[in-house]
């Protein structure tokens, strides 16, 4: 792309930078408002502490190590077709986790001590473990980065990736993790819950990829080999349907469970807007409808395939909102027994309306993202060379 | 009877309530000072040879009563009206019986947990446990991730929305941050019971009592010896230092 750009495509590379950095610039100055007058100007309250932020933020970090899935599959288990898109993934990676980062740092009561959480450390916090994956994913994906584009480096690049599919899994569980310790409220603290972020750490990221990809040979006037884009259209359908049958079996095992039956029933049926976004938003919208899209026999083109991954991901954050808010919306339950009512909300279902400073920082964040992908992409040759015609079929293999 | 008699007996009574309620205010805090006794010098750290902890007797507590509610918010500066945002170290909870049983009502707190996960939680070990087991958040280090909040099973927790003005020079407050009952620690420093404890007493319920969990003479440990008490989710195993009697 790099040495290839002429004044028109410079004109439109600096304006999209133009349009990302205003975008990051308000979200900036969302997060700057809500520290000098506190989280007041948002929805959240002392019922639910977090709010829409922490799903633009859970969203951009699952998928951050998901869509390093594609650099996975290429160096670790060595299909060529996704080894040359390898340091795209990197850099989607290492983009989104700094998106994501940048929303949770800066939806923080006192973001300006984000010092402190790098230099004090509690050791059973989940929260303390992620700080170290966080900064460990930006150093093996950079140093991974490194192996697969200077070439001295790449008899290395096997290892990094391997090692780098291996920290990956472990983020993923200790973002999982964050929700699995929470015994103490029923939306929570189950194992499957580790689990259950991988796997949405692959279609989400896997979606962002195709996002990413699809815009990138839309610019240069490229198009997936058929071959390709079959396997690509049944990754993402196996992801989504993984995502879909773990949520199921989530759910399923909660209800088995007479206690926890009012509660799956407040989300599933009588929640209002939850059970409406899950039912409409993620398995309607970000679920059936992409593995119609990917796996209907008429239905096969890269259009389709884009259609599917922003329907996935648009069903992730409906996902993350009910998991996220509607977990916390539903009351603790401290006096069992008793119907409980107080003036802190007990025994109430929590009200929650996302205002505008939550949505400016997390479209910041996305836009952070982007911008570090748009800029990367200009500077460093990132974006993979034109796919060879037809694929040997020694080198693919089956997906 | 007639209406003068009525008259010299309600203000018999009314006497005889102010003597009762003065003998209380006057009283309580004696019988408490006699376990405090034990307490450490100022110069001393925290002991964990004692665990500060409450009785509350249900049965004791009135459902029209929040003197201890008013009493918090006066010693700690907090506000006074109650909204989703406001700060509420204690709560008074409203129990309707499911089984039609009588309702009741119970002041709800941190319970000063001796496996609290709070602190299990806390990113930077800003939220802590004193060696006498009073659970509190350190202003300084706290970077309000508020997952604190979401692991208190009690919704004790309570993050500061709004910048704060007229703080309580031995209660630091500040925007941004997570907090909690201290169990007035500042009171219990020198000598003195928790603030809601000392207003529970003036109103004559005598529905929270304040002590040594850790002391077989103390009111509190024998109360505790004697009466069904129990915990606030007592599957959770995290052994609060608040126990409910009554429920």
């Amino acid at each position: 792309m790099r040495t290839h750009s002429t004044p028109a495509d410079n004109r439109r590379y600096w304006a999209l930078v133009a349009v990302l950095v205003l975008i990051a610039t308000v979200g900036l100055g969302a997060a700057h408002t809500m520290e000098e007058q506190g989280h007041i100007v948002t929805g959240m309250n002392n019922r639910i502490v977090w709010g829409l932020p922490h799903v633009f933020a859970i969203f951009l970090i699952v998928a951050a190590s998901g869509v390093l899935n594609v650099a996975s599959i290429g160096s670790v288990f060595g299909k060529a077709p996704y080894k040359m898109r390898a340091p795209l993934s990197g850099l989607l990676c290492i983009a989104l986790l700094a998106g994501g980062l940048s929303v949770l740092m800066l939806d923080l009561g006192r973001p300006e001590r984000v010092v402190v959480a790098a230099t004090h450390y509690n050791f059973t916090s989940v929260f303390a473990w992620n700080v170290f994956l966080y900064s460990g994913m930006f150093a093996i994906v950079a140093v991974y980065l490194w192996t697969l584009m200077e070439k001295r480096m790449q008899v290395h690049s096997g290892r990094l990736g391997l090692a780098a599919f291996i920290w990956r899994l472990l983020l993923t569980t200790g973002t999982g993790a964050i929700f699995a310790f929470l015994v103490a409220r029923q939306a929570y603290g189950s194992a499957l819950l580790p689990l259950l972020f991988i796997v949405m750490s692959f279609a989400w990221g896997f979606a962002v990829f195709v996002i990413v990809q699809s815009a990138l040979n839309a610019l240069c006037g490229r198009t997936l080999p058929p071959e390709l884009l079959r396997r690509m259209r049944n990754l993402l359908g196996l992801f989504v349907a993984s995502v879909l049958y773990l949520c199921v079996v989530l759910h399923l095992t909660s209800v088995y469970f007479a206690h926890q039956v009012p509660f799956e029933r407040f989300i599933l049926v009588d929640g209002g807007i939850y059970p409406a976004l899950l039912w409409w938003g993620y398995v309607g919208a970000g679920s059936v409808l992409p593995l119609l899209l990917v796996f209907h026999p008429r239905l096969g083109s890269a259009r389709a395939l884009l259609l599917a991954s922003l329907l996935t991901i648009a069903g992730a954050f409906a996902l993350l909102y009910v998991f996220i808010v509607g977990g916390q919306a539903w009351p603790l339950e401290i006096f069992p027994g008793y119907q409980a009512s107080s003036s802190f909300a007990d025994g109430q279902i929590a009200s929650y309306v996302p205002r505008l400073p939550e949505w400016l920082l997390g479209i910041g964040g996305v836009a952070i993202a982007a911008l570090i992908v748009v800029v990367g992409l200009r500077v460093l040759p990132f974006a993979p060379e034109a796919d060879v015609p037809a694929l040997p079929a020694a080198a693919t293999g089956g997906d | 009877m007639n209406t003068g008699n009525g008259n010299v007996d309600h203000g018999r009574r009314q006497v005889l309530a102010w003597g009762a309620a003065m003998a209380g205010v006057a009283l309580a805090p004696g019988v408490t000072l006699f376990e405090l006794a034990q307490a450490r010098p100022p110069s001393e750290p925290a002991s964990a040879k004692v665990r500060w902890g409450m009785l509350v007797d249900v049965n004791r507590c009135a459902t029209d009563c929040d003197a201890c509610v008013v009493a918090c918010d006066r010693e700690n500066g907090l506000p006074e009206t109650k909204t989703a945002t406001s700060a509420q170290w204690i709560r008074k909870v409203e129990l309707k019986d499911l089984r039609g049983g009588p309702s009741k009502t119970a002041p709800v707190m941190c319970q000063h947990c001796a496996h609290p996960p709070c602190v299990d939680v806390c990113p930077t070990g800003a939220s802590f446990k004193r060696a006498d087991g009073i659970v509190l958040v350190d202003r300084h280090t706290c970077i309000g991730c508020r997952y604190c909040m979401m692991a208190c099973p009690y919704q004790a927790r309570s993050f500061v929305h709004e910048p704060v003005t007229d703080q309580k020079p031995e209660v630091p407050r500040g925007k941004g941050c997570v907090e909690s009952c201290t169990l007035c620690v500042h009171r219990i420093d020198r000598d003195q019971i928790p603030a809601c404890v000392e207003a529970c007493a003036a109103t004559g319920h005598k529905a929270i009592l304040f002590g040594d969990l850790n002391d077989p003479g103390s009111e509190i440990a024998q109360a505790i010896a004697t009466l069904r008490t129990r915990a606030l989710r007592p599957d959770l195993r995290l052994d609060p230092g608040v126990v409910y009697h009554g429920l």
